[in-house]
């Protein structure tokens, strides 16, 4: 009777928790979406939007084109996304389909590391390594690029998209494989010819983290592109330096005065990053949502 | 289940102690501690300041930080700091600022600093006018045979809009000293987040035109000659120079406080940073020192 009555208060407490806990991150989600609005919507009416949406950034004589910023963010992003797709997805492959136990043991450690490399340790190896070998591999003006931080951004996303991609693999039914086997295929065409497709949710959703862990990443772009707010629209932009927003909201946040029409604009510049973290993770999960669907129908 | 309780009880008990410790165990000695933030040109200098006042004066402490003169000057107005480092002058909307909180800040010369223009030592230009450096960074000079060196494209490295060292090179340098003028740096200029980061781009690679404090140029770099007008002299930068009045473009270094008329350990330090020993540190530093007392 006692135990019953304890195991229920238990009980009780528990479950609050985890439901406090459910509720506490869509409750934090809202108040940091009201602060980035009441803090950046201002900056509509401080600058005008032809000033807002110019192509030139220079804040403190009142310059606030963002566009040069939301394209470098894009430009470095897309960048790395080509990087880390196919370094991703391959070695995810690699680990859960090619590899032999003992590799396998190694190197899903290693990923590890790379993951919780902090983002500033690989910015230094950029600025020191790859900055100055890139200026001379690829003759440029200088190493610091779109490029080097692409290739920065991607190697930070790779240990995403392979832990995720790899969970994925995982949890293709053994049966998949050993169907394909049977049928004659060899093993590449059973990887991307069912295994792939089979996980494919699961590896685009380890794509989507990945390329929005890119999308955020600070510091090690901060370090390596230069920052310099030109509209990259040349051909051979990706090898210019470009700024991104993130570097911009990091390096000019601590200077504004509270409340200036600089400071809303920073602000705003975060709105808008956060509506295209929120399309990418929108169209991961459609994408996810889709593919399960379909592969119910085709089940039941 | 209630023995890990109380194990996790007992450490969160500890930290508490561990805690309340730190705060009260001065033992009797008073203590006194000043926050120092700034600018970053002036963030060696004043470390080194900070490290000898407190070897010789046990009791106080002092933290010094960097992050750009906007940056200590917008700390100092909202009063988490108690001086704050500028390479530029306060500006008047920080000084309106000031007043709105009710606070008159004192100002303070402690030294003077010169802008070294600097490029790679492989390159072959060794003395530059200012108005061909306001070209360069406007990007009507676009590759070094236009000023004599060799057939290179010109990577033009600058200090982030929050550095005190950006306002004024671009107030003396780009529009050379005239308040009409409203040219601004070129986008393609890269701005760099650390003075650090200017020298190594410019040690690394020829094409680089980069400034920064006379403080923090290293062996690595060429520094330039400069002049007025284009007829010369062309003057390198250095402390004589400097003090002499010959080259063109020094500044003063500031300090600023929350009051005009400080007390305690603001004023006992102020007053050490303009004795001679503190003043000797800054000429180590390879800043210009001051000679007058507040």
């Amino acid at each position: 009777m006692m135990e019953n009555s304890r195991t229920r208060r238990s009980e009780f407490a528990i479950t609050f928790f985890i439901k406090a806990a459910g509720y506490s991150s869509i409750l934090l989600v809202t108040a940091i979406f009201i602060f980035l609005m009441k803090e950046g919507l201002p900056a509509l009416g401080d600058v005008d939007l032809k000033t807002l949406f110019g192509s030139r950034w220079y804040p403190i004589e009142g310059y606030f084109g963002i566009w040069p910023l939301i394209l470098g963010s894009l430009l470095v992003t897309v960048g790395a996304a080509l990087v880390a797709i196919p370094l991703g997805v391959g070695t995810a492959v690699y680990i859960s389909e090619v590899a032999p136990a003992w590799i396998k043991e190694i190197l899903k450690p290693l990923i590890e590391i790379l993951a919780g490399l902090p983002s500033v340790v690989l910015g230094f190896l950029g600025i020191t390594v790859a900055v100055p070998l890139l200026r001379r591999l690829l003759d440029l003006p200088t190493g610091l690029t779109a490029f080097t931080g692409a290739v920065m951004l991607g190697l930070i996303s790779i240990p995403t998209i392979v832990s995720i991609g790899e969970d994925a693999l995982n949890t293709v039914p053994q049966s998949y494989r050993q169907a394909a086997l049977a049928l004659g295929a060899t093993r590449w065409q059973t990887i991307w010819g069912v295994t792939l497709p089979a996980a494919r949710s699961g590896v685009i959703t380890a794509i989507m983290l990945g390329i929005g862990r890119a999308l955020g990443e600070t510091m090690a772009v901060m370090m390596v592109t230069g920052n310099a707010p030109v509209l990259p629209i040349q051909w051979n932009a990706l090898f210019m330096p470009v700024r991104t927003m993130t570097a911009t909201i990091a390096s000019e946040m601590g200077e504004v005065a509270t409340g200036s029409a600089h400071y809303h604009v920073l602000f705003f510049i975060g709105i808008v990053l956060f509506l295209l973290s929120l399309i990418v993770n929108i169209f991961a999960s459609f994408v996810s949502s889709k593919q399960r669907r379909r592969a119910e129908r085709v089940l039941s | 289940m209630t023995k890990r309780t109380l194990i996790l009880l007992l450490i969160g008990l500890m930290l508490l102690l561990a805690g309340c410790r730190g705060d009260s165990g001065t033992s009797g000695q008073a203590s006194v501690s000043l926050q120092n933030k700034g600018s970053d040109t002036m963030v060696n200098l004043a470390l080194a300041w900070a490290e000898r006042y407190q070897a010789e004066h046990p009791e106080a402490s002092i933290s010094v930080t960097g992050g750009g003169s906007g940056t200590g000057l917008s700390a100092l107005l909202n009063g988490t700091v108690d001086i704050a480092n500028a390479s530029r002058a306060i500006k008047d909307e920080e000084l309106e600022q000031a007043q709105a909180a009710g606070f008159t800040p004192g100002e303070y010369v402690v030294a003077r600093d010169a802008i070294a223009v600097i490029v790679n030592p492989e390159n072959p230009v060794k003395e530059l006018t200012l108005a061909q450096i306001s070209a360069i960074y406007r990007c009507e000079i676009t590759n070094w045979s236009q000023v004599g060196g060799e057939d290179r494209p010109i990577v033009r490295l600058s200090r982030e809009t929050n550095s005190g060292t950006h306002v004024y090179f671009l107030e003396e340098v780009i529009r050379l000293g005239d308040k009409t003028n409203t040219d601004i740096f070129c986008a393609e200029t890269l701005l760099m987040p650390s003075s650090e980061g200017i020298i190594a781009e410019v040690a690394d690679n020829p094409n680089a035109i980069g400034y920064d404090g006379l403080g923090y140029v290293t062996e690595d770099v060429k520094m330039l000659a400069l002049s007025e007008n284009p007829a010369g002299p062309f003057i390198l930068p250095s402390v004589e120079n400097v003090n002499a009045g010959t080259y063109p473009i020094a500044r003063d270094l500031y300090m600023y406080t929350r009051t005009d008329t400080p007390d305690g350990l603001v004023k006992a330090y102020l007053e050490w940073v303009f004795s001679a020993e503190a003043q000797k540190i800054v000429s180590d530093l390879g800043f210009v020192p001051v000679e007058a007392a507040p």
